[in-house]
C-alpha cells in the first residue's frame, strides 16, 4: 500500500445559495481543490452526499458531479454513511490512491439543505435511523441525542458544562471565511433558547446550510500533509441494542485502529474536528475518541482544555455548530480544515506546533463513524 | 408506508412480539436475521412484558412530517420487566411530569396516517401505570 498525501483543499462557505444549484455548489469547492493541488488531472471522483435523493429527487450523483466539471468519462461515485458520508468517502478516495488503482482523486462533499422545507430537514435526518422500529416512534434525531444528553447530565454534569461545546464552536468560528455563523454565542444564549428535544436546546444543535468542500488525494512525498490513518467503523443501529449507551462503539472501534495504524497515542493528537450537531454528541465524542476519560469531557470543555489555546484545540474553525453542518459535505470540511492546520494556512484560527490532527466524522445516533488523522511531513 | 411494509411488522407491533435464539436463549426485539451473542439464525417467537421503567427519555417539540398533531410528545427508553430494551411514546402523561424510572405499561394506539386516504398505522406506546 502507497501512503497518500492531500494535495489541496477547497472550501465553499456554508450558507444559503438560493441561486446555485447543487453541481454548482460542487464545482466551486473542487475547483478550489483541484487548482490548490495544481493539477485537474484526476482520475477518479468521489462524491460524498446524503440527502439529495430526497432534498433535490438526483440520484446518479457520481455523474451528475463530473458533468458539473466537465469531466465526462471519469470513474465517479457517490458514498452515502449519513451524517459520516464524507469521513466514509475519503477512507474510499484513499484506498483507490494507496491500492496505485488511482494516481489522483478528487473526493468531494456537497449537500444542498436550503432546497426543502425545515420538517423535510427533519425527516431526512431520522432517515439516518432504523425506520420500522426507531422513527416508528416519532423520535427525531436531536431527540435520540436527548436521551444520551439526559442520561449523561443525571451521571456526570451540569446543562451549562455540556452546553459550553456550542460556545467554544462559536468562538472558534469568528472570523472564519467559510463559516456560517463566524460570530460568539454566550452560554447564558444557548441555556436561555427554546428546548429542540429536551434536554438540548435549540442553540445546542447545529443548523441547517448549503456547502461543499474539496479534497485532492495523491501519493505521498516527503513533504506536505500525509494521511495517517482512515478508518471506519459500525455500531447497531438502534439505542436500546446498546449495552451502554453512553459509549459510542463505532468511535471507539474506529480511533482504536486509526491510533495503531497512524502508530501515536491519543496524547500525541494536537488537534481534533469532533461530530458536535448537537452539544452532547461532541462531549460523547471526545471521550469515546479516548481524548478525555469517560464522564469527563464536559467539565474538561468548560475549564477550557478543548479551547483552541488549551491543551487539545477542538473544532478549530467552528465545527458542526457554527462553521455549519452541511451533511454530506461536513466529514470533507473536517479533513479539510485539519490539513490547513497542519500546513500552517489557518490563518487566525492556526493552532501552534501543529503536527498531528484527527477528523472524527459520525453517522446516525454513531451507528458509523470515520477517523480520520493527518500528519505533517517533512519535520 | 407500503402495505406489505406495514402488514409484515403488524404481529410484533401489535402483539410486543420479540424473537428467542435457540441456540443460545438471547431475546431480541424486533426480530433479527442473526443472533448477536452466538450467530444462530433460528428463533422462537418470545413474549414480551408489557410493564417496564423509563430509562431516559426526551420531549420531541420539533416531529417529523405526519407526528405534528401530537406535539409536544414524550419518547423513551424503556427497560421491561423481562429485561428487553425498546423505544416507544409515552402518552397520558404530562412531559413535565415525565420522570427517569417511572413505570409505564404498554397501550395500543393510533400512530399516524398517510393523508386522508392511506393506512392507518397502529402500533404500541406506553403509559404511567396508575398505582
Amino acid at each position: 500500500m502507497r501512503k497518500v498525501a492531500v494535495a489541496g483543499v477547497g472550501l465553499v462557505k456554508v450558507s444559503e445559495h438560493w441561486g446555485k444549484p447543487i453541481g454548482a455548489l460542487f464545482a466551486d469547492a473542487a475547483l478550489q481543490a483541484m487548482k490548490d493541488a495544481g493539477t485537474d488531472g484526476v482520475d477518479g471522483l468521489y462524491v460524498s452526499n446524503m440527502s439529495g435523493a430526497l432534498m433535490q429527487e438526483q440520484l446518479s450523483m457520481g455523474a451528475l458531479m463530473a458533468d458539473a466539471i466537465a469531466k465526462p468519462g471519469l470513474s465517479a461515485v457517490r458514498v452515502e454513511a449519513g451524517s459520516a458520508s464524507g469521513g466514509v468517502a475519503f477512507h474510499e478516495a484513499v484506498k483507490a490512491v494507496a491500492s496505485g488503482y488511482s494516481d489522483c482523486v478528487l473526493v468531494a462533499g456537497v449537500e444542498k439543505m436550503s432546497d426543502v422545507l425545515p420538517e423535510v430537514v427533519t425527516k431526512s435526518l431520522v432517515m439516518e435511523e432504523e425506520q420500522e422500529y426507531s422513527a416508528y416512534t416519532g423520535v427525531t434525531k436531536p431527540g435520540l441525542s436527548a436521551m444520551l444528553h439526559r442520561l449523561y447530565l443525571d451521571l456526570y454534569a451540569e446543562p451549562s458544562e455540556v452546553g459550553m461545546m456550542a460556545v467554544q464552536s462559536h468562538e472558534n468560528a469568528v472570523g472564519c471565511k467559510h463559516a456560517q455563523y463566524p460570530f460568539r454565542m454566550s452560554i447564558e444564549r444557548a441555556m436561555d433558547s427554546p428546548m429542540e428535544a429536551d434536554p438540548i436546546h435549540m442553540m445546542e444543535c447545529a443548523g441547517v446550510g448549503d456547502g461543499a468542500a474539496a479534497i485532492v488525494l495523491v501519493p505521498a512525498d516527503t513533504e506536505g500533509v500525509e494521511v495517517a490513518a482512515t478508518t471506519v467503523a459500525t455500531d447497531y443501529c438502534s439505542l436500546p441494542m446498546r449495552e451502554d449507551p453512553l459509549t459510542l462503539g463505532a468511535v471507539k472501534t474506529a480511533a482504536e485502529k486509526a491510533y495503531k495504524l497512524a502508530a501515536v497515542k491519543p496524547g500525541d493528537i494536537d488537534l481534533v474536528e469532533v461530530q458536535d450537531d448537537f452539544t452532547i454528541n461532541g462531549v460523547l465524542s471526545l471521550e469515546s475518541l479516548g481524548l478525555v476519560e469517560p464522564g469527563k469531557a464536559a467539565k474538561y470543555v468548560a475549564e477550557g482544555g478543548s479551547a483552541r489555546d488549551g491543551e487539545l484545540p477542538t473544532n478549530t474553525f467552528g465545527g458542526l455548530k457554527a462553521r455549519g453542518n452541511p451533511l454530506g459535505a461536513t466529514g470533507v470540511y473536517q479533513i479539510a480544515e485539519v490539513a490547513l492546520q497542519l500546513r500552517g494556512a489557518a490563518g487566525d484560527h492556526q493552532v501552534e506546533d501543529a503536527n498531528v490532527g484527527l477528523a472524527q466524522n459520525m453517522g446516525g445516533l454513531g451507528s458509523t463513524c470515520a477517523v480520520t488523522i493527518l500528519r505533517r511531513l517533512g519535520r | 408506508m407500503s402495505v406489505p411494509r406495514y402488514w409484515r411488522e403488524e404481529v410484533p407491533r401489535y402483539r410486543l412480539l420479540g424473537k428467542e435464539c435457540t441456540g443460545c436463549g438471547a431475546k431480541f426485539f424486533p426480530a433479527r436475521p442473526v443472533c448477536t451473542e452466538c450467530g444462530s439464525t433460528e428463533f422462537k417467537d418470545h413474549k414480551l412484558a408489557e410493564v417496564g421503567e423509563v430509562v431516559t427519555w426526551t420531549v420531541i417539540r420539533n416531529p417529523p412530517p405526519g407526528f405534528e398533531k401530537y406535539k409536544p410528545y414524550v419518547v423513551a427508553l424503556i427497560e421491561l420487566e423481562d429485561g428487553m430494551r425498546l423505544l416507544s411514546q409515552v402518552v397520558d402523561v404530562d412531559p413535565d411530569e415525565v420522570q427517569t424510572g417511572m413505570s409505564v405499561e404498554a397501550v395500543f394506539r393510533r400512530v399516524k396516517e398517510d393523508g386522508k386516504t392511506g393506512i392507518i398505522q397502529y402500533g404500541y406506546k406506553f403509559r404511567p401505570v396508575v398505582e
